[in-house]
């Protein structure tokens, strides 16, 4: 295969290149090894930072971060919930950090609006009587697989080429650039050699991988952050803890739930990465300072990502790290390679601003002039996105009253028919609509009963749709409720226990679906 | 909560609805014993209706058996604090054997071979071990050996139950399989399992289904569908359609909840009360006292209880975490009712593993009350608590019902030597001299 501009990785980064490239006229073709915001983009809070966190710790990527703030607020506002965002203080915490922060907000030129503490609990009566200081910010929520679903959708109206569960498995080099690139299709197992004027590895976490197969060495720490999703939404805004950045210190609120998180545990590897029990009980006795309620409420689910922080050393704190990004262009260093160029690190707020800043240096490397116009066109929303909305699929089902229409999830609503649309989605892009595939565009198995239900009854109705075939629909279902295990697994307590052992007598002991397949090796301590 | 209470005295309280609780009214009845059985049924409603005795061990290997009892012995050997094994295999034997008895004579008859496990079909189109099945299922064993010509039949609107996916996920081993979704008499939109069930018992329903069907039959020697087949009346229905149709005629296991547990619900709440158990269904218990006398006094409904039963003896059969006779708050395990010791892993990091679908299964899942040869909650040094508190069910420790595939032949074997321990305390020991 052959295109100007191969992207490696799919997440918010890589889809926002494929999409700022394409609008300018540029061809390119984005390889993700899994399935698109498999890594970090899918793995974060879901916030549209303030840039008030950053203040202390790098006051530059806390102004661009107000500034990209305000910028996707008016472009793409289908994926944003503008709760806006309060920054609170208990007794307790830092005094000092509390009487510095409005000054270095005024520096970043990041508003602050003082209140007082009744009326920061005035605005959010979940918050602790223990509250001695507050601001108003401009922080919101923001759904990043929407963001990346119509990044891409566009990316491909203009043309942009999409391989998914297609990992880079070698790079080959001639006289200092990148001749091919070979690509191996995880469900195919089909081989692919690619030749591109330019290769941008927005490989995220993988960066250091990917760069390494082609002889670059990038020196990446991993930083994991665990979240936890919790039953139902907890208080209207964003509200993140008045101290120096650590764990367990933010809530985002967004659709019917709130996030909680995060934590900084270092690993050796972005794979095989899982939210632990003793990160868990870390972040919810934090949370539970600035809201009590955290102690005692339902999650349903935890989930974590690996933040790629770039660094010269092995020193310091995580947090401490620029949370900048950064873009090598490989034609500059040594050992270089002319049309490789490697764009990691940031924050979710800034993916449009660093997916510009790569696709100007992709266009000086092609001699293609033609401007920006992400911060100016507004993003289009499209079908294939729309479904990962809380609450869409019920008041469009309820809306249309067609009795033969069957809710497949009955915790999330999801009827048939948005299957049905999610399929042809998936078809229309020459992809397989996996259980997992429909799992990540829709709400599907990530209400209460994770997937107890809904798995098997969209298994069955993929065969009537002739998507599955023969006994792949145990394979997928296998790795449809391993998936949701994951983001189980840690917090399974109260209520949340009792569901997984009924889905555990129904899919293991009722089903023996753990006899179908061996396990995978190495994978099986607790 | 006052003394004056009105009071309900009885021999034996046994708490608990699930299959153990109401196998221990059942033996309880059946010898004469005074019996107040007291619980929210519903759990269940989420039986299968088939019931495993036991097929895997070790976990680990997952080693399928097919002699049930072979399995039984290696276990008691491999694992001696397995309930198994204070059990005995002669008590196992004869606790299913009675209860067995018991469902054939209520009307809902189940078959099984002695010596060996069955095999049935799952939704999902696995292939599950199982002992003993409602005869409506049994069909499926010789056809699924034989891969005999077999026309799977579902229903549009019936949600996890598709045909064409048990063929498709099934072909290799059974080739001779056929899938038609047929609109079900009376009844369209979204279909419930129970709602079908309970339509098929109208007079002439089951025959407009036959008919339905019989055009499809073509070479088709034998008709599965989904456990639909009546509630109260499912021998009835079932001869039925099978008569109507000329070819056997099997049903296979839904998701659950599944009307295959409704029909032991209600067979059991029909027949106990008139066998002599005062039952208190929809009652809950949640604290129940041991009085000096060394009976124990439980109020019926919690705080506001207006009744309450006064027993010299007691059966735990309260269940698991879903059947909430152990509950579990971020850093341990308790039992709800009594309190007892709960043997547990050391920290919530080690309830589960990182894999759902584990082989050996969850450390969890072994958690519970451990027990002695008179299946008596202990404690850790391995003495009893009470002399007159027994267990029984899944919340005994040290098994995993879920992956050895044991927990009706547990439920029942340990009802059956719990009701037997308990009925000799009773006998020996006179009245208000418990201890």
């Amino acid at each position: 295969m052959e295109t100007q501009v191969l992207i490696i990785g799919g997440g918010v980064t890589g889809t926002g290149l494929a999409r700022d490239l394409t609008l300018r006229g540029v061809a390119c073709l984005l390889v993700e090894k899994q399935d698109i915001n498999a890594g970090a983009s899918g793995g974060n809070h879901g916030l549209l930072h303030s840039g008030a966190r950053y203040i202390a710790s790098d006051p530059a990527a806390a102004a661009e971060c107000h500034r990209e703030n305000l910028l996707l607020k008016q472009l793409a506002p289908h994926c944003i919930e503008d709760t806006g965002g309060l920054f609170v203080a208990v007794a307790g915490d830092d005094e000092n950090y509390v009487a510095d922060f409005p000054a270095k907000c005024a520096v970043c030129g990041i508003p602050a609006r003082p209140l007082t503490p009744t009326e920061a609990r005035q605005m959010e009566p979940a918050l602790s009587k223990d509250i001695i200081a507050a601001y108003a910010v401009d922080d919101a929520a923001i759904d990043p697989f929407k963001l990346s679903l119509d990044n891409l959708a566009q990316a491909r109206q203009n043309g942009c080429q999409l391989m998914r569960f297609s990992q880079v498995t070698g790079i080959a080099t001639r006289s200092g650039r990148i001749q091919t690139v070979q690509v191996r299709n995880h469900l195919t197992g089909r081989a692919t050699d690619i030749r591109a004027d330019v290769v941008v590895n927005a490989a995220g976490a993988w960066a250091g991988q990917v760069a390494a197969l082609a002889g670059i060495p990038i020196h990446i720490r991993y930083s994991k952050g665990s979240l936890l999703v919790t039953h139902h939404r907890i208080g209207g805004r964003v509200i993140n803890r008045l101290r120096k950045a650590t764990d367990g210190d933010i809530l985002v609120p967004g659709g019917t739930v709130s996030i909680l998180g995060t934590t900084s545990e270092r690993c050796t590897s972005p794979d095989d990465i899982h939210p632990k029990v003793h990160e868990v009980d870390h972040i919810i006795d934090e949370g539970a300072a600035m809201i009590p309620a955290l102690a005692t409420i339902r999650y349903i689910r935890a989930y974590c990502g690996v933040r790629p922080l770039i660094s010269s050393s092995d020193e310091g704190d995580d947090r401490s790290v620029s949370r900048g990004y950064a873009l090598i262009d490989h034609a500059t260093e040594d050992p270089g390679l002319e049309n490789f160029i490697t764009i990691s690190g940031g924050k979710l707020t800034t993916f449009r601003l660093m997916a510009e800043k790569t696709a100007d240096r992709v266009c000086r490397r092609l001699s293609h002039c033609s401007p920006c116009r992400t911060h100016c066109d507004p993003l289009p929303q499209t079908v294939d996105a729309r479904w990962t909305e809380p609450g869409l699929a019920p008041s469009l089902w309820v809306q249309n009253n067609d009795s033969r229409d069957i809710l497949l999830c009955e915790c999330e609503m999801v009827p048939q028919s948005v299957v049905d649309q999610i399929v042809q989605s998936i078809r229309n892009q020459n992809g397989h609509p996996s259980l997992n595939a429909i799992g990540l565009r829709s709400r599907i198995g990530k209400g209460p009963c994770q997937g107890t239900f809904c798995s098997q009854r969209l298994a069955a109705y993929l065969y009537d749709l002739g998507a599955l075939t023969h006994d792949q629909g145990l394979h997928e279902l296998r790795q449809f409720l391993e998936k949701r295990w994951r983001g189980q697994q840690p917090l399974l307590w109260d209520i949340s226990l009792a569901q997984a052992e009924l889905l555990e007598a129904m899919h293991s002991g009722l089903f023996g679906l753990e006899q179908v397949d061996a396990p995978p090796p190495g994978d099986d301590r607790p | 909560m006052s003394p004056a209470q009105p009071e309900i005295r009885c021999d034996l309280l046994i708490i608990g609805t699930g299959m153990a609780g109401m196998a221990a009214a059942l033996f309880a009845a059946r010898r004469g014993i005074d019996t107040v059985q007291v619980g929210m049924t519903g759990e269940i409603n989420f039986a299968s209706g088939l019931l495993d005795l036991l097929s895997v061990h070790p976990t680990g290997s997952h080693q399928t058996w097919s002699n049930p009892w072979e399995a039984i012995a290696q276990l008691i050997i491999d694992q001696p604090h397995h309930p198994y094994a204070h059990i005995g295999a002669e008590t196992i034997r004869a606790g299913m054997e009675e209860l067995i008895t018991f469902l054939n004579e209520a009307d809902l008859p189940y078959r099984y071979q002695p010596q060996r496990n069955t095999q049935v079909i799952t939704p999902l189109g696995t292939v599950k071990t199982t002992y003993a099945l409602p005869e409506s299922m049994a069909a499926v064993e010789k056809a699924l050996q034989a891969a005999t010509p077999c026309l799977l039949v579902d229903f549009p609107g019936l949600k996890g139950f598709s045909a064409g996916q048990i063929r498709a996920t099934l072909q290799k081993r059974w080739p001779a399989l056929k899938a038609v979704r047929l609109p079900f008499p009376g009844l369209s939109g979204e279909l419930q399992t129970e709602r079908m069930a309970r339509r098929l018992e109208t007079p002439g329903v089951a025959n407009l289904l036959a008919a339905s069907i019989r055009s499809h039959l073509e070479d088709a020697r034998v008709v599965g569908l989904p456990a639909v087949l009546g509630i109260a009346r499912t021998r009835q229905v079932f001869e039925n359609l099978q008569d109507a149709l000329g070819v056997p005629v099997f049903e296979i296991p839904t998701m659950l909840p599944a009307v295959t547990g409704v029909r032991l619900r209600e067979c059991f709440e029909r027949h106990l009360p008139r066998m002599g158990v005062r039952a208190r269904y929809q009652q809950k218990i949640v604290s129940s006292p041991r009085l000096s006398d060394g009976e124990f006094i439980a109020p019926l409904g919690g705080e506001s209880a207006e009744v309450q039963v006064r027993a010299r003896a007691v059966i735990l059969a309260s269940g698991r975490f879903f059947g909430q006779g152990l509950h579990a708050d971020r850093h341990t395990i308790r039992e709800t009712i009594f309190n007892l010791p709960v043997y547990q892993p050391a920290t919530r990091t080690h309830w589960h593993r990182k894999t759902l679908f584990s082989h050996k299964g969850h450390p969890i899942h072994k958690a519970g009350l451990v027990v002695d040869r008179l299946l008596r909650p202990c404690d850790e040094q391995g003495r009893y608590i009470y002399p007159n508190l027994f267990a029984a069910g899944s919340i005994l420790a040290h098994q995993d019902w879920i992956r050895q595939k044991c927990g009706s032949g547990l439920a029942i074997a340990s009802a059956y030597a719990a009701v037997h321990a308990g009925q000799s305390f009773l006998n020996l020991t006179p009245m208000n001299k418990v201890e």
